[in-house]
C-alpha cells in the first residue's frame, strides 16, 4: 500500500484540507492501487475517471474555500446501489448491462458530501451469500491468506465481499455495504475491518436493489470506528422515497464519539456460547468483555432466549421477501431476455431460468413455497410470530443493560469452496448477526485480534434502537484497547 | 413437511423458473433439506403473539396525491430488452 491509500478517511480529510497532498494525488494512488488489486476481484466496474473528477472538484473546492464533508475521499459503491449511467447489475447476469438512469438516495447523498467513486464493487448475486462465492463475476478473493504453509484463496465474506476486500487491500479509502442478514458485519470481521448496520429505516433504501425489504439496510465498512461515523452521517437521513426511510435528524455521530463507557452497562448474552465455535473465537469475546471493563462499562449477563430460532426464522422470513422482490425480473423491462419456446410465460420462464443462479434460485423456490397456499400460515406467519419473539427478548435486555457484546462470526475466514456444497453450512455464519437484523437494531463488527493463522476475528457490537452512538462507542473502545494494526502481507 | 418432485415442479411454475427433470430432481432433497431444518420453528410457543410487520414502530406516511416526476418514457425504455414505438416489446401472445 501507498502512503495515501494506507491512510484512514479522518487522515485524508485532514491531510488534504491543510495541504499535504490533492484530491488529485488521492485518487490517482486508489485509481493505482484499484488497478493493481485486480487478482483480488473485488471490482465488478472501474471508474477512474469518476473518481478524478471528483477529486479535481474537491480539489477546486480547497481553492475556493467551498469544501463538503467527503471532499477528496474515494469510495467504492457495492454493486447493489444504483449507479447514474453505471453497470448495476447486483452481482446477477439477469441484470448485467442495466446501466440506472437514476442514482440511489445513499450513493447520491455520498456523492453530494464530494465522495469520489473508484468503481462498483462485486458481491453475492442478489446479496444472498456469505462467502461471495454466488456472485456471476465469479468471487472476490480475501487479501489475507492463512499462516499455514498453504496458498488457499480465502473468502472476504459476503455479501458484501468485494467492499470487505477493497477497503482492507487498499484499494477504496472506505465502501458502502448493505446489510440484510450479516452481509456488513460478516465480510468486515473476516477482513479486519469495520462495518455498521444503522438502524432500520436510517438510510433510505431508495435505490438499492431489494432483496429483502423487511430486513435490508445500508451502511458504510471502512479501516476505522471513526471513519465508519464520518461516513454514515452523510448516508443516513431521511427519504420520502422510501417508505420506511425514518423521519429522524441524523445525529452527529463523528463529534459524539466518545470511548468513556463509565456507568454503562455491557450485555453478554449466555445463549451466543453455542458449540463449536473455536475456543480462540470465545477467548476474544471473554477480552472483549475485560476491554468494555477497562473503559468503566459493567458487564452483565442477559438472556436472548429466542436467538436458536432466528437463523430458520430468518431462512422463512428473507427467501419469502426475496421471491416476491425478485418477480421483477421479467426479462421485459430491463436486464436479460431469453425467449424459451416463444409464449409470455416461457420467456419468463426461460430468462429468470437463465439469469439467476443456483443459490438465487434455491431462495426464491424457498420463498414462494412458504408463501404458496396452504404453508403460508405454517411458515412465514409462523416466522412473523417467532420473529416478534426475537425483538421482546432484545427489549427486556435493554432493560438491563446499554449494549451487548458478541462475537460477530463462529469463524475466522474459510477458504472457497469449503461451504459452497451446503447452503446450512453456509447460513450458520450469520447466526450472531440475524438477530440484530430480525429486530431491526443497530450492530457493527470492529476488528478485536488474530486467530492462529493470523485471520482477522471481529467482535460484535448491538445497541438499543437508533442508538448508533452507543454501538460507535463501544466499538471505539475496542478498537482503542485492541491495537488492531494488522494489515493483509500484499500478494496481488 | 417435505416437498416431493411434483410439488417443486409445482413451485417452479409459480415461480417462473423453467427447469428440467434434472433440476427438479437435485432441488428436492436440497429443498427438503432447508424445510426440514426451518421446522423447528414448529416447537416454539406463539400462543398469542402477533406476528410482526414494523420492525421499527413508525406509522406509514400519506403523499400529497400529486404527479411529481412523469415525461422521462425514454429513460424508463432505456434498459428494455425490445423497446418499439415507445413501448415495452414483447413476443406476440395472440394468434
Amino acid at each position: 500500500m501507498s502512503d495515501l491509500t494506507s491512510k484512514a478517511i479522518a487522515d485524508l480529510r485532514s491531510g488534504f484540507r491543510s495541504g499535504d497532498f490533492s484530491a488529485r494525488e488521492v485518487a490517482t494512488a486508489y485509481n493505482a492501487a484499484v488497478a493493481a488489486g485486480r487478482a483480488l476481484n473485488a471490482f465488478t466496474v472501474e471508474t477512474p475517471e469518476i473518481a478524478l473528477a471528483a477529486a479535481d472538484a474537491a480539489d477546486a473546492a480547497r481553492t475556493s474555500d467551498d469544501l463538503k464533508p467527503l471532499s477528496g475521499i474515494p469510495l467504492g459503491i457495492k454493486d447493489l446501489f444504483a449507479t447514474e449511467g453505471v453497470d448495476t447489475t447486483a452481482g446477477s447476469n439477469i441484470l448485467k448491462g442495466f446501466k440506472p438512469p437514476y442514482e440511489s438516495t445513499v450513493s447520491g447523498k455520498l456523492k453530494a458530501a464530494g465522495a469520489g467513486m473508484l468503481g462498483k464493487l462485486n458481491m453475492d448475486e442478489f446479496a444472498m451469500g456469505s462467502s461471495n462465492e454466488t456472485s456471476a463475476f465469479g468471487p472476490v478473493i480475501s487479501p489475507w491468506k492463512r499462516r499455514d504453509g498453504g496458498n488457499a484463496a480465502l473468502t472476504p465474506g459476503g455479501s458484501s465481499g468485494g467492499s470487505a476486500s477493497a477497503v482492507a487491500a487498499g484499494l477504496a479509502a472506505g465502501a458502502t455495504g448493505t446489510d440484510t442478514g450479516g452481509s456488513i458485519r460478516q465480510p468486515a470481521a473476516f477482513a479486519g475491518i469495520c462495518g455498521i448496520k444503522p438502524t432500520y429505516g436510517r438510510c433510505s433504501r431508495w435505490g438499492i436493489v431489494s432483496f429483502a425489504s423487511s430486513l435490508d439496510q445500508a451502511g458504510p465498512m471502512a479501516k476505522t470506528v471513526r471513519d465508519c461515523a464520518i461516513l454514515l452521517e452523510v448516508m443516513a437521513g431521511f427519504d420520502k422515497k422510501d417508505s420506511t426511510s425514518l423521519d429522524l435528524p441524523v445525529p452527529q455521530w463523528e463529534s459524539g464519539l466518545s470511548s468513556d463507557l463509565k456507568g454503562q452497562r455491557v450485555g453478554i448474552p449466555r445463549e451466543y456460547r453455542i458449540e463449536g465455535v473455536p475456543v480462540e473465537i470465545d477467548a476474544l469475546w471473554d477480552k472483549g468483555v475485560e476491554w468494555l471493563r477497562d473503559a468503566g462499562a459493567e458487564p452483565v449477563e442477559i438472556s436472548l432466549p429466542h436467538t436458536v430460532h432466528a437463523l430458520p426464522t430468518y431462512y422463512i422470513i428473507a427467501p419469502a421477501e426475496a421471491s416476491s422482490n425478485l418477480a421483477r425480473y421479467d426479462g421485459i423491462r430491463y436486464g436479460l431476455r431469453e425467449l424459451g419456446d416463444g409464449g409470455l410465460d416461457g420467456l419468463y420462464a426461460s430468462t429468470r431460468a437463465a439469469g439467476f443462479g443456483a443459490e438465487v434460485k434455491r431462495r426464491v423456490m424457498i420463498g414462494t413455497y412458504v408463501l404458496s397456499a396452504g404453508f403460508y400460515d405454517a411458515y412465514f406467519t409462523k416466522a412473523q410470530k417467532v420473529r416478534t419473539l426475537i425483538k421482546r427478548d432484545f427489549t427486556q435486555a435493554f432493560d438491563r443493560c446499554d449494549f451487548i457484546l458478541t462475537p460477530t462470526a463462529p469463524s475466522a475466514a474459510f477458504a472457497l469452496g469449503d461451504k459452497s456444497s451446503d447452503p446450512i453450512a453456509m447460513y450458520l455464519n450469520d447466526v450472531f448477526a440475524v438477530p440484530a437484523s430480525l429486530a431491526g437494531l443497530p450492530a457493527m463488527s470492529v476488528p478485536g485480534g488474530l486467530d492462529a493463522h493470523r485471520l482477522p476475528l471481529g467482535l460484535h457490537l448491538i445497541g438499543r434502537e437508533l442508538d448508533e452512538q452507543g454501538v460507535l462507542n463501544a466499538a471505539l473502545a475496542i478498537e482503542e484497547r485492541a491495537g488492531f494494526t494488522h494489515r493483509a502481507e500484499k500478494w496481488w | 413437511m417435505s416437498v416431493d418432485t411434483a410439488t417443486v415442479r409445482h413451485i417452479a411454475k409459480l415461480a417462473r423458473i423453467a427447469m428440467s427433470d434434472a433440476d427438479i430432481d437435485a432441488l428436492v432433497p436440497e429443498l427438503n433439506n432447508i424445510l426440514g431444518w426451518v421446522e423447528q420453528l414448529a416447537a416454539v410457543d406463539t400462543e398469542g403473539v402477533e406476528p410482526l410487520t414494523a420492525v421499527i414502530d413508525q406509522k406509514l406516511r400519506l403523499r400529497d396525491d400529486i404527479i411529481d416526476d412523469g415525461n422521462i418514457r425514454d429513460e424508463v425504455l432505456a434498459n428494455a430488452p425490445d423497446a418499439q414505438h415507445g413501448f415495452f416489446a414483447v413476443p406476440k401472445v395472440i394468434e
